[in-house]
């Protein structure tokens, strides 16, 4: 059915930081008064598209506008970098959902972001800034040319460490190799807060536990409605089950199955490359249907 | 009435129940003894006034039916569809007594039908009264607010954290039960009243009721976000992949259209052999469904057995016929591996029956030693929801202690112009209760906000004054 008048979520800036990686800053200036670090929308592309979560990287309140940072990984990723244009409106768009990530009164944190968690991971260091804590920035990247704000984090960050795979910017080795940096300096750090990729944030809570740090994480289960109920989301916290999208998407590092997460995040591999073809079907035919029709019409002048 | 035959119905989606000709209906309302005591009234949680309404069929006047049928309830078409008949109007029917009752639900539905094709809606000459109203929740319990607050002149907005409105109409039960078509018409009709939708709105979230009632400007606000929360079972390998609650599985299937996939984005591939746990309404449409979409066998597994199965007799009936394969007395305790993550099968106890619990059911207790394994690939839990937590996290309203909202006999809440109704409150029940429920809420509202009904006058007495009941919480409110 079509639902009479939705607002209008258009797309007014957007950036391209690699091949892979684009921001969108999308109007909604109700959702920019309420969001808060660590929540996440729920975004639809179309009519017949999925319902995909994407993290508040950061929000405008003055502007109304909240920026999205994603990472062309499937069909509705690789969709939205090839058709969300400035001027053109995503068909749907709720949020802000999840818990807040609790700014806490840590007085020396470490804020780590890896591939799609480098955006995230923003906002909760300008948080922990704002709220009077001296913040070390870790940001990982594969090499210097998919390094993006890292303008953004130093305003925010008392110390910012990047590192790439192949050490062409920072330092080489993973975002553990930054923490084991800030770590070896400072004695006194109370918290690290990662997001990205799950064996990453698995490999942070790993580094920090026999250091007793206390390590969020934010989890990023397959999602369907976001609002508690499907269960879809749910995720093994110690001995507990959560759902990722009301109870969380934050969790203690040191509790969290990321085996389990792993597990369950590749639920739908094989739909996800059926509909991956399809889709690359589809253009090829609709690119091929445009040539015949235009050398037809050459054909006929 | 007619239906598809099961074999065809069992692999498509089209609707099972195909309605009544004009003559069936006419044929079957001759079978109502217009009882004076109107026992089936008694038996519906709204009270229609069923004899009247079949009355007007056997005088071929069918816009008198459906307009005596509006005067209670709002969405015919749909509660002659999936009301638990067998235990309302039609459990209490006079001729039940001897023969098939009447069959109320099938003529209620015929007379739903014939509106939404004839385009009827009574749409009464409405006087604003300047209130602004604020519904949470597009499901039964706040289209039925939604619609008498539209009625008594109130600026209706409903908010709705899906993209599309209906509540569980539209995200559970399946079209070959209730066809989005009905749903749509009759959310329709309620656009037709001035009731404005607001999709993609989660309230709590995007702002909060505090914020509703105060700088948003809502008079009065109904909270009808009903429990939608699913349990898991708690048993070895619940988190495997292949395992999920019915909810995820019709949502995709229903909402999303994973029947359609990959012309719709969202997959829901499905099992070859399915078990679904639960016997309710949920259940029988998760079943129903996953045969639709390709299983090869589904098996139903329910600890307790048929009798107790809380699903309308129809659709147990329906799943039956369609090769549903039932195991009564039969409980789950552990999903077993296959060792990529997936499900291979289930192990499972028999159960018998032993003393009668809370619920007066009789207990099933499990037979020991008489565990066996069988092979399945997908598991799907209905075993019931809870509340949802966003509201509780979000607002000051006073739960109770198993997370639903607590409200008084008038459904009112803890906060002042705030009132509750539908599953929220009373926990998983069915349309025609929560319905039920949004049209008490609403009166409740009018009262708050001091808007009389014209068929309820001003009366005197000693609590009144100028004729306005002095209990009416909002006595000194002067309209805007
Ligand atoms: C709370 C939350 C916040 C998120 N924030 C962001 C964000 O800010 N930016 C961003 O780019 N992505 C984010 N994601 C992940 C994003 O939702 C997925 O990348 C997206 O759903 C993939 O859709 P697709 O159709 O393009 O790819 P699909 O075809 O569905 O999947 C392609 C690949 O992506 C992986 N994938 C699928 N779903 C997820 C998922 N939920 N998380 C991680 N990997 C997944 C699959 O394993 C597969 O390998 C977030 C996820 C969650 C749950
Ligand atoms: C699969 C299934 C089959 C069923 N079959 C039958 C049947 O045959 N007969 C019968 O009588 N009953 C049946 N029921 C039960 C019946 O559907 C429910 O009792 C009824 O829908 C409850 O109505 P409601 O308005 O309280 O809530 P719902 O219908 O659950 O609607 C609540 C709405 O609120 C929205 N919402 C939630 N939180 C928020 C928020 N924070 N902000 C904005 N919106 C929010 C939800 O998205 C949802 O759309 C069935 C239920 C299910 C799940
Ligand atoms: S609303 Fe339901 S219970 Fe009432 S008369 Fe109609 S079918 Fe029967
Ligand atoms: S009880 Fe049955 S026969 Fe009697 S009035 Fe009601 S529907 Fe008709
Ligand atoms: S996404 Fe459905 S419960 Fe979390």
């Amino acid at each position: 059915m079509k639902v009479s008048k939705m607002p209008d979520f258009e797309i007014v800036t957007r950036e391209d930081f690699s091949d892979v990686t684009y921001l969108l800053e999308v109007r909604h200036p109700l959702m920019a008064k309420a969001a808060k670090p660590g929540q996440f929308v729920i975004v639809m592309l179309h009519e017949n598209g999925e319902r995909i979560p994407l993290t508040i990287a950061d929000f405008d309140r003055e502007k109304g506008t909240i920026t999205l940072v994603i990472q062309a990984v499937g069909k509705t990723t690789r969709q939205m970098q090839q058709e969300c244009q400035v001027g053109t409106s995503l068909y749907a768009l709720v949020g802000p959902m999840g818990i807040p990530s609790p700014v806490s009164h840590a007085k020396k944190v470490v804020c780590v972001g890896g591939g799609l968690g480098v955006a995230p991971i923003y906002p909760q260091a300008r948080a922990f800034k704002e709220a009077g804590a001296y913040v070390i920035g870790v940001v990982g990247f594969r090499n210097k040319d998919l390094v993006f704000w890292d303008k953004k984090f130093r305003a925010v960050c008392d110390e910012f460490i990047i590192c790439t795979d192949d050490g062409s910017a920072g330092i080489k080795g993973l975002v553990t190799a930054g923490i084991a940096q800030a770590v070896e300096k400072h004695a006194d750090i109370d918290e690290v807060i990662a997001i990205g990729p799950p064996i990453m944030m698995k490999g942070c809570a790993e580094a920090t536990r026999p250091l007793k740090i206390k390590t969020m994480v934010s989890l990023n289960p397959v999602m369907v409605d976001g609002t508690g109920m499907c269960g879809g989301c749910r995720v093994k916290i110690g001995d507990q089950v959560k759902f990722a999208c009301v109870d969380g998407p934050d969790f203690d590092g040191h509790l969290v199955d990321f085996d389990d997460l792993l597990m369950r995040l590749r639920r739908y591999t094989k739909e996800e490359r059926m509909a991956l073809d399809h889709w690359e079907h589809e253009k090829g035919c609709r690119l091929q249907k445009k040539i015949s029709s235009a050398v037809k019409e050459s054909a006929r002048k | 009435m007619p239906e598809q035959p099961a074999a065809v119905r069992a692999r498509n989606f089209e609707e099972v129940a195909c309605g009544y000709h004009p003559d069936d209906a006419l044929r079957e309302s001759e079978r109502c003894l217009m009882c004076p005591d109107q026992p089936c009234v008694s038996g519906c949680p709204v009270g229609i006034n069923i004899p009247g309404f079949i009355q007007k069929i056997n005088q071929k006047d069918l816009r008198g039916a459906y307009d005596i049928l509006t005067e209670t309830s709002l969405l015919p078409a749909i509660c002659g569809r999936v009301c638990p008949q067998e235990n309302q109007c039609e459990g209490k029917c006079t001729v039940g007594d001897s023969l098939e009752p009447v069959a109320i639900g099938r003529l209620e539905r015929f007379v739903g039908d014939t509106a939404i094709r004839e385009g009827w809606a009574n749409i009464p000459y409405i006087e604003p009264s300047g209130f602004k109203v604020g519904i949470i929740g597009s499901g039964p319990a706040g289209m039925a607010c939604a619609a008498d607050m539209a009625k008594a002149g109130c600026d209706v907005t409903v908010f709705e954290a899906f993209h599309q409105p209906g509540g569980v109409l539209k995200y559970g039960i399946p079209d070959f039960r209730l066809p989005n078509s009905v749903i749509d018409a009759e959310i329709n009709n309620l656009r037709k009243l001035g009731v404005k939708f607001q999709c993609n709105t989660l309230v709590g979230r995007l702002f909060t009721v505090e914020q509703m009632t105060t700088e948003m400007g809502f008079d009065a606000v109904f909270v009808g976000v009903g429990a939608g929360y699913p349990t898991m079972l708690g048993i070895p390998g619940d988190s495997l992949n292949g395992v999920l609650s019915a909810n995820e599985l019709l949502t995709r299937c229903n909402l999303m259209r994973a029947k359609e996939f990959p012309n719709f984005d969202t997959p829901q591939p499905i099992g070859k052999r399915v078990a679904v746990v639960g016997a309710g309404n949920t259940a029988m449409d998760a079943m129903r469904v996953s045969l639709r979409l390709g299983a090869e066998k589904v098996y139903c597994i329910y600890r307790r057995s048929r009798k107790e199965a809380p699903a309308r007799a129809e659709e147990v009936h329906h799943a039956e016929e369609e090769g549903v394969e039932f195991h009564w007395l039969t409980n789950p305790v552990a999903v077993l591996d296959n060792g990529s993550g997936g499900v291979r099968g289930m192990r499972c106890v028999r159960m018998e029956l032993g003393e009668p619990d809370e619920s007066g059911r009789r207990r099933p207790v499990p037979v020991p030693g008489s565990e066996f394994d069988f092979e399945v690939d997908l598991i799907v839990y209905a075993i019931g929801t809870n509340a949802n937590p966003i509201m509780g996290q979000t607002s000051k309203l006073k739960l109770n202690k198993w997370g639903y909202i607590d409200t008084d006999a008038n459904l009112a809440t803890s906060m002042a112009g705030v009132f509750a109704g539908g599953d929220i409150v009373t926990g998983a029940a069915t349309v025609i209760m929560a319905m039920g429920a949004g049209r008490k809420a609403a009166a409740s509202m009018k009262a708050y906000l001091g808007i009389r009904d014209p068929q309820h006058p001003y009366h005197s007495g000693e609590d009144t004054l100028f004729g306005i009941d002095l209990a009416e919480k909002n006595f000194v409110r002067v309209r805007a």
